[in-house]
């Protein structure tokens, strides 16, 4: 077994944790909302992304394309619609609301789609690979994991360079203080979460091309995008990147020496970090 | 024209009035100071006229127009601009990210717009040098500054200050009103919050008294003071 080869392929996968986490952080830094409804929105964009495959019959990479204005739109208006009325003191409503969109949308799914697994066809570049060093490396694992340093670099980018990012920053500070500075809290936490629904999307090409999914495998989703938010640090977006590569390389490793150790050793590897630094990696949040 | 004028404005919590019909007008160019005991309603009164509460009946007219419901924000980028008793910075944003995002929202620009007249307010409230400070580093004058500073980034008709003045010291209180006497010398209309009296006196043309929520008297800073029930209710003095 060669563990180099071992720790990159875990470094790459952390690239897809990443993608996962991204979207929930920003939306939970930005409005202190935990959307546990994000892993189903995952699959929902595979099978949109799916869906503009088989009707237009493109390349996944082009349907992106047009799945990435949808899903923003879908975003803005869940956010407009509906996550709004309930954000506020209590963190219960939120919780009761985008769980029962989780369960809503894996039945919807599953009627629509059937439980039958799918997948994306990436064509050539799937099986396409890279010798560096003597080590083989799949051009779709870097792809996904160069995806997740550009996410997290443009995010950073729109964070601290534009009028949207520091609008973002100010209404998380202080919402109420922000209204009457001008700007419409609802109309920022509704462009956030279009955002998110971005960032979904793309996680959710490369999620459909490297495995099989189906309507139920959402939850899982949303609890290796969990743990790497918490294990980067609240609020820190490339502790993000940190946190999936972290999930990634333990379980890539725990896989080399059982493979029915490879989701178990990236769940011991949360709660190591927890117990080390239960407040992440590098925190940021003070809250 | 009046730039604001409050007619019969009242609002409650639950038992507790704490806008009594509150009637008065501030004319464009002048400075009103509020005065009152505490829990008179005072701040109150400043969440009714820059809208993050609505009044139970009564008109709020700003610039002519009935602005009673509408919301917070369309409010500031019309011309409201306020400070806060206790300073609410965005303690993570730099102090010129503070008035840029002021700026840019409260007067519905973009940032490249609105860059150079925030400069300018940093000047003007002497935050230059800490233009690149984070918010929640700074000192409680800092604070008070920056709370004016960010109002002003909204380039407000109507300044709202409540109680800037309290919790400084002498020295530091006389350079804050050398700060809005200018601003008001600029043509700002004012309507000052504020309990440490000879900062207010120095600067207001007239004071508002507020007691439970009703207006007790308006008018000439030495009328109202000289006032007997103004100085029993207020001051607490026997008469």
């Amino acid at each position: 077994m060669n563990w180099l080869d071992t720790i990159v392929q875990g470094v790459l996968l952390g690239g897809l944790y990443a993608l996962f986490a991204a979207g929930l952080s920003l939306v939970f830094g930005i409005m202190r909302l935990v959307n546990l409804a994000h892993g189903d929105l995952i699959v929902l964009a595979a099978y949109l992304i799916l869906v503009i495959v088989s009707v237009l019959g493109i390349s996944p990479f082009l349907a992106v394309t047009i799945a990435l204005p949808l899903m923003f739109a879908s975003g803005y208006v869940l956010q407009r619609v509906v996550l709004n009325r309930v954000l506020g003191e209590d963190i219960l409503p939120p919780l009761l609301v985008t769980f029962g969109i989780s369960v809503v949308l894996q039945n919807t799914m599953q009627e629509a789609f059937s439980a039958d697994t799918r997948r994306l066809p990436p064509g050539d570049i799937g099986t396409a690979s890279l010798q560096v060093a003597g080590l083989n490396i799949g051009v779709m694992p870097l792809l996904t994991f160069a995806s997740a340093v550009l996410v997290i670099v443009v995010l950073n980018q729109i964070f601290y360079r534009t009028a949207l990012g520091r609008a973002f920053r100010a209404t998380s500070d202080d919402a109420t203080t922000a209204s009457l500075m001008g700007i419409r809290p609802s109309r920022i936490f509704a462009q956030a979460t279009g955002i998110a629904l971005m960032i979904v999307t793309i996680a959710a090409l490369y999620l459909g091309m490297r495995a099989n999914f189906d309507p139920s495998i959402g939850p899982a989703r949303l609890i290796y995008a969990f743990e790497a938010v918490i294990i980067g640090g609240l609020g820190s977006l490339w502790g993000t990147l940190a946190g999936g590569v972290i999930i990634g390389v333990a379980q890539t490793v725990g896989a080399a020496i059982n493979p029915e150790w490879q989701i178990l050793a990236g769940h011991v590897a949360f709660l190591l970090v927890l117990l080390v630094k239960p407040r992440g990696l590098f925190p940021r949040a003070v809250d | 024209m009046a730039l604001i004028s409050l007619d019969r404005v009242n609002r409650s919590f639950g038992a507790l009035t704490v806008a009594d019909g509150v009637t008065f007008d501030v004319a464009e160019g002048e400075a009103l100071g509020i005065i009152g005991p505490n829990g008179a309603g005072k701040s109150t009164l400043f969440n009714l006229i820059a809208g993050n509460i609505a009044p139970e009946s009564g008109t709020i007219r700003f610039l002519g127009e009935d602005v009673t419901k509408t919301p917070a924000m369309r409010r500031c980028i019309a011309g409201m601009g306020r400070s806060f008793q206790i300073p609410q910075p965005f303690s993570k944003l730099t102090v010129f990210e503070n008035l840029l995002v002021a700026g840019a929202f409260g007067r519905n620009r973009s940032e490249a717009d609105v860059a150079q007249d925030c400069a300018e307010v940093l000047r003007k409230t002497g935050l230059l040098a800490k233009a690149n400070t984070v918010a929640g580093a700074l000192s409680l004058l800092e604070r008070k500054r920056l709370e004016l500073a960010r109002a002003l980034a909204t380039d407000p008709k109507l300044l709202l200050l409540d109680e800037i003045a309290g919790g400084l010291t002498e020295g530091e209180c006389g350079e804050l009103v050398k700060t809005i006497k200018a601003i008001h010398a600029g043509g700002v209309t004012i309507i000052w919050i504020e309990h440490v009296l000879h900062a207010l006196n120095s600067v207001v043309e007239r004071l508002l008294v507020l007691h439970f929520g009703k207006v007790i008297g308006i008018g000439k800073p030495e009328a109202i003071m000289a006032s007997a029930e103004v100085r029993e209710i207020y001051l607490g003095i026997e008469v």
